[in-house]
């Protein structure tokens, strides 16, 4: 499955980036093989809408899921619009720490406010 | 001729000064004194003006609309929305009303006509006359809506100025948009602030303001308390004039707070409110000359 997430540098063992919308870089990664790839999120430069882009160019590499530190309201909004699952990176330092946890189950899932959780 | 009153930070009295300038030119102005309250954000002038608000118009913008059987999700909406308004996600387009400025370009853009526009209200634009005479109108935005500026707009469309007639312009606080949008096509800037290191620092922002926008600007130093000697190194440095200075005083603070104008507080500002206005006519004087 392809996964992104957010990091401050183009490298898996990089730190991860707390922000969503406003992340400097978008990692993608296929939890099969590892292969990954790593974006400068151009979204940043947007005076509005930073997590609108950001979740459309996620969409538009038609990942299965993603991961980052926080998700704003209208971030949170698009992805729930493409139904993509959502996860939290909690205490994980490093992109790498943050995919382990994620294959083994150990990521907390964001659930959208009306799933009633 | 046009005067607004702009701070950068907020809370150092430009409703005070505005709404006293405003009540000490009211009684000799002809045509009738016109005072817009363009802090929209937080519109405060009328506790002090007092204005019987006769007239009302709502103020919408116009949000996209997307009809799902003609889109064929080839994305020209979201590529032409600068403000990331709309969005293709998955096999749906996604509309963000509070992020849209209403600009229709992705209407224009989309090559099914899918997209119909619907009004989304925003606020209100509200206008009456004052006990003094005073053409005073405001705008509400409601709670909870980002955008001042399609409501800043509409208000200074509905009472354009007339020829010799004295406009009094009440701004947000900040340096960004609302602020802009408010002292567009203004002649003269009043610039508020107060002896603290905030206050300094936003009047700089503000400044630059006038100087990007051309347009001549003076200080009012409120709350003065002996403690301005960076404040007024700056107006020197940056050749502007200070018009007036308003003392820390405990009585203006309290008749404030009781929703009194400052020259209700105390009458004799009555005379400094007119000198102020006369340096502003002399200034603009001499910049036509």
């Amino acid at each position: 499955m392809k996964v992104a997430l957010t990091v401050a540098e183009p490298s898996l063992d990089a730190r991860i980036d707390p922000r969503f919308g406003r992340g400097a870089f978008l990692l993608f990664i296929d939890t099969d093989d590892d292969q990954w790839e790593a974006y400068p999120n151009e979204s940043i430069k947007s005076p509005s809408g930073a997590g609108v882009k950001t979740a459309q160019f996620v969409m538009d590499h038609k990942v299965g899921a993603v991961i980052s530190g926080d998700f704003g309201p209208n971030a949170l909004r698009a992805l729930q619009s493409a139904h993509v699952p959502l996860y939290l990176f909690g205490k994980c330092v490093t992109g790498r720490e943050a995919v382990e946890k994620f294959k083994a189950g150990r990521l907390r899932q964001v659930h959208f406010p009306d799933e009633g959780n | 001729m046009i005067i607004a009153v702009a701070s950068g930070k907020g809370g150092t009295g430009k409703t005070t000064i505005a709404t006293s300038l405003a009540l000490s030119l009211a009684l000799n102005a002809s045509p009738p004194l016109l005072f817009l309250d363009c802090d929209v954000e937080a519109p405060n002038a009328h506790i002090f003006l007092s204005p019987d608000l006769t007239e009302k118009q709502s103020v919408d913008i116009l949000i996209p609309s997307v009809l799902e059987s003609k889109c064929t999700l080839c994305a020209r909406c979201s590529e032409v929305c600068q403000f990331n308004a709309i969005a293709v996600l998955g096999k749906k387009v996604v509309v963000f009303p509070q992020l849209c400025h209403g600009c229709g370009s992705c209407m224009l853009v989309c090559p099914e006509h899918a997209i119909e526009e619907y009004a989304h209200n925003i606020g209100v634009i509200e206008r009456g006359l004052t006990a003094e005479g005073i053409l005073f109108a405001r705008g509400v935005l409601n709670e909870g809506e980002p955008m001042p500026v399609p409501i800043i707009r509409k208000l200074k469309k509905w009472i354009p100025p007339q020829d010799n007639q004295i406009s009094i312009i009440d701004t947000s606080p900040g340096a960004s948009c609302p602020v802009v949008a408010a002292v567009q096509d203004a002649d003269f800037l009043i610039l508020v602030t107060e002896p603290t290191p905030f206050g300094l620092h936003d009047l700089c922002a503000a400044v630059q303001i006038s100087r990007e926008m051309q347009i001549p600007a003076g200080v009012v130093i409120n709350r003065e308390n002996g403690d301005s000697l960076e404040l007024e190194g700056y107006c020197h440095h940056e050749d502007l004039p200070v018009l007036m200075r308003v003392p820390y005083e405990r009585e203006i603070a309290e008749g404030i707070a009781r929703g009194q104008p400052l020259i209700t507080i105390k009458s004799d500002y009555q005379n400094q409110f007119i000198s102020l206005f006369n340096q502003i006519v002399a200034a603009l004087q001499l910049k036509n000359e």
